[in-house]
């Protein structure tokens, strides 16, 4: 019964994912793909260029690259975190009915095709889109602003991406609070503050923190955003990853890259887990 | 009509390792009979009940139904059907389709099906609900057209999972009384789950007191009443006081069991009673009074009807009971 | 203070959110507006018009790529619905012991695997097989990613079914493929249909992963999509964004609605 889902799975994910930890190690065909020659090539490019007599030099570029990414990375993250928990509180302390169509409203979003959602706000932010000629109707500036092709921009894709994404598990666990622990807290006279401090916020971190390697993770690999709002100038490691199939033709520094980004957000699952259970004992 | 022998079952869990559900059980439940297994929960009467039904098959020994051994037969080879405690009709099927279902599933002709349906819905007095949906029923309608459904099909025995636990108290005394007239009309074996002694009493024809895997006593409802054989089930069935034999100047690890309705109270006057003691606490009910009496070591509570001569507090009053009344017990 | 305390009725945060689902929607109804704008300069308003959607639907290559969409979609969805169905049904009431937890790690890695990652590693493995058979590879790896999509509701409906109904139907005589037919599937059918809706949708939505592994002759609307924004802000662009936005929007709605029939047992 399921073999075909374990079977495919495996196949068509498991096994390209060692194919390409292979590919990592191989060499760059000119033309596209790979040849034979078993290197570390790929993984010292991260680091190093060679030079015109075959020296290492370092550079710094990827690294950059990759430091910008997890840098926008976890600024996505915190700030879907920051206006996902108010608004998941919000909608806990509705009746039923409007809980539901809350969160039918918040969740559809994430649902609609990437492209087009991260499209409209070329529409807006460009010189000639809505923000600016809304600015200048009113008198604010006179130029338009250069709204587009910043971090700032991509920040702003990543985070109209991810926020619906964010809201869901912390929901999920701010329902399972029982009210009664609520009201205990604020019949011993504790403020807002302590109540959120103290009573809220340590039974709500467990979906937090769901939420948060939620956004992380795709964040972190996200290639629409940096291409579409970044304007493909400024590289982040999903646009780099792609370059390196397509323009750039380095199919193991690609598989490199790959094999590093997936490391990662292995990494932060793990480390998520481990502290789970801890947290769950605690309780 | 059924025969467990040596039964045992254990559960092997990643929580909690093994746990022993049932401890070698051997049993009769003959045809035509109202069975009921009783006990205090974790005592395995609904693993014993699953395994009959062939949810579970047992960890050793032999079940036979009708003389066929069916310890490896599947629920759909045995003739045997169940009342689940959640009632378990199916949501997206009317009444008849409920009650239908087995049937299809036996492969009779429709017309045979459609008669066999109004016969159960009027068994269980639902005629007229039809083509009503589940969720359109009340939890007693409910309970009745589960009892249809598995009554339609004509099994040799009906298993019932503690069906009255989620009714009220006057729908729970109504429903008893039908289940035990729908046992005498059908004449098929019942076999009955519950932890309520009250409710096993009033409609069993015999029951197996439970506990911890085990059986601990079988027989009629009055046979047990009136002669536990341990502790547990004098104070299980029933209220019994449980007296240290010492205290009656018996022997020291012996227990003596009386029914507190058996006690009688008077005033001291020198005759030889069992026992002296001091009225601790009296409580009017009514009918009865409950009189809570200290003795030297222990203490009975004493059941009088119509007390004529209420004690109080304080009193001190001799305790005595007929030498029938009392049980010996050693365990 | 007017209003007695109420700890459920926190300052500001009622507008916080509607501020966020104006903030979420907004840019979404801006493109609709944009979409009828006659006016071939995009940010002047001259009068409802749909001659852009009219160019679109005449534009031979779109309805190359609608087609291809379409054609991998709905494989896909009857591939990816199919192994989802017989893997839940698996993992809830088959006796797994160990695999649990490698199965449902398994299924979820195209969840949590970023997607530019499962995009090349999908390109490689197909280049290394030697497959380049365009609309095959295509169908394969949006099939792959539609599973868990497709996975999520059923598994979800069948844990709350609970197993009490399939025992009174085996209880009632019914064998292992009648009661799959009488009673389990009845009751799965709504899951069913929102778990294929998902892999419709997400399939006929992907971008990245179609545009790595996609050739010449098989380009998927998305990426013919992205071709055009490339190029520059047209109104064709939004007639055609707004075409797939009011797809998303339809199918994803009626998943959600779909999957959320609780109210039978």
């Amino acid at each position: 019964m399921l073999a075909p889902a374990v079977l495919v799975i495996g196949v068509f994910m498991l096994i390209p994912m060692f194919i390409a930890l292979a590919y990592s190690f191989m060499t760059a065909d000119p033309y596209g793909g790979v040849q034979a020659p078993f290197t570390f090539d790929a993984y010292i490019q991260f680091l190093y260029q060679r030079d015109f007599d075959d020296s290492l030099i370092f550079a710094s570029d990827y690294i950059l690259i990759i430091a910008r990414s997890i840098y926008l990375a976890v600024s996505t993250t915190v700030i879907c975190l920051a206006l996902g928990l108010p608004v998941a509180w919000y909608i806990v302390c509705q009746s039923e009915e409007r809980r539901r169509v809350l969160l039918f409203l918040i969740t559809l979003p994430f649902w609609i095709n990437t492209l087009i959602r991260t499209y409209c706000w070329i529409l807006i932010l460009r010189d000639e889109g809505l923000a600016n000629k809304l600015l200048c109707a009113l008198g604010i500036i006179a130029d338009p602003l250069p709204l587009l092709y910043n971090d700032g921009s991509i920040l702003l894709g990543l985070v109209y991406t991810f926020l619906p994404f964010m809201v869901l598990p912390i929901y999920s666990t701010l329902e399972r609070i029982d009210s009664r622990l609520i009201e205990a807290a604020y019949d011993l006279y504790a403020s807002r503050v302590a109540v959120f401090r103290r009573v809220i916020w340590p039974l709500a971190k467990p979906g937090a923190l769901a939420g948060a390697t939620l956004v992380f993770a795709p964040a972190l690999g996200s290639f629409l955003a940096p291409d579409l709002l970044g304007g493909g100038k400024k590289l982040l490691i999903g646009s780099l990853i792609q370059m390196q199939f397509t323009s750039s033709r380095n199919w193991p520094f690609g598989a490199a890259l790959s094999i590093a980004i997936t490391a990662v957000i292995l990494l932060v699952i793990i480390l998520r887990s481990w502290t789970a259970p801890k947290r769950e004992a605690q309780a | 009509m059924i025969e467990l022998t040596g039964v045992s079952k254990s559960f092997t869990t990643k929580d909690v390792g093994t746990v022993a559900a049932l401890k070698g059980v051997s049993l009769r439940i003959d045809g035509n009979e109202f069975f009921t297994l009783l006990g205090p929960s974790g005592c395995g009467k609904t693993t014993l009940l699953r395994l009959i039904g062939g949810f579970e098959m047992p960890s050793t020994g032999a079940i036979r139904i009708d003389d066929l051994d069916v310890a490896a037969l599947p629920p759909q080879k045995r003739p045997v059907n169940t009342v689940f405690q959640s009632y378990a009709l199916f949501p997206h099927m009317t009444v008849a389709g409920n009650v239908a279902f087995g049937l299809e599933m036996c492969g009779w002709k429709k017309a045979d099906i459609d008669a066999r349906v109004k016969e159960a819905l009027a068994l269980v007095r639902l005629d007229g609900f039809a083509t009503r949906k589940p969720t359109q029923l009340s939890g007693g309608q409910q309970q009745r057209v589960a009892l249809a459904r598995a009554l339609a099909p004509k099994p040799k025995v009906l298993l019932l999972d503690e069906p009255l636990s989620a009714l009220d108290l006057k729908l729970r005394k109504e429903m008893q009384g039908e289940l035990k007239r729908l046992q005498r009309e059908t004449g098929i074996t019942f076999v009955l789950v519950t932890h309520d002694q009250e409710e096993a009493l009033a409609m069993s024809d015999r029951i197996a007191v439970m506990r911890d895997g085990l059986v601990l006593q079988v027989g009629t409802p009055k046979a047990i009443y009136d002669n536990p054989n341990s502790r547990f089930v004098a104070d299980f069935i029933g209220e019994a006081n449980l007296v240290p034999g010492n205290v009656l100047g018996r022997d020291h690890g012996m227990t003596v069991a009386v029914r507190p309705e058996r006690v009688t109270l008077g005033r001291l006057n020198g005759h030889g009673a069992r026992a002296k003691g001091e009225v601790a606490g009296v409580t009017f009910l009514g009918l009865d009074t409950l009189y809570e009496i200290l003795l030297d070591g222990a203490r009975v509570r004493a059941r009088v009807r119509d007390a004529g001569e209420p004690f109080q507090a304080g009193d001190t009053v001799a305790v005595d009971w007929p030498d029938t009344a009392e049980r010996e017990l050693l365990h | 203070m007017s209003r007695p305390f109420d700890w459920r009725h926190t300052p500001g945060f009622g507008t916080l959110t509607a501020a966020i689902l104006v903030f979420l929607y907004a840019p979404l109804v801006i493109l609709v507006v944009y979409a009828f704008n006659a006016s071939r300069m995009v940010t002047i308003w001259q009068g409802f018009s749909t001659h852009w959607f009219a160019a679109i639907a005449r534009n031979s290559d779109i309805r190359g790529a609608a087609e291809n969409s379409l054609i991998i979609a709905i494989v896909a969805t009857i591939a990816a619905t199919l192994i989802a169905l017989a893997g839940a049904l698996a993992l809830e009431r088959g006796n797994l012991t160990f695999g649990r937890g490698l199965v449902t790690g398994m299924v979820a890695m195209p969840l949590v695997v970023p997607e530019i990652v499962v995009a090349i590693t999908t390109l490689v493995f197909f280049s290394a097989l030697g497959m380049h058979h365009g609309l095959l590879n295509l169908m394969i790896a949006h099939t792959v990613f539609c599973i868990p999509f497709a996975l999520l509701p059923i598994q979800a409906r069948l844990k709350d079914m609970g197993g009490t109904l399939e025992e009174a139907g085996r209880d009632l005589y019914a064998s292992e493929w009648k009661l799959f037919r009488r009673v389990t599937l009845p009751l799965l059918a709504p899951a069913i249909g929102a778990g294929a809706i998902m892999a419709f949708v997400i399939s006929l939505d992907d971008f990245l992963i179609s545009m790595m592994v996609s050739s010449a002759g098989s380009t998927t609307l998305p990426v013919y999509v992205y071709g055009m924004m490339r190029l520059g802000v047209t109104p064709e662009v939004n007639a055609i964004s707004t075409i797939l936005l009011a797809i998303s929007v339809v199918f994803v709605a009626s998943a959600l609605l779909l999957g959320r029939k609780r109210r039978a047992a």
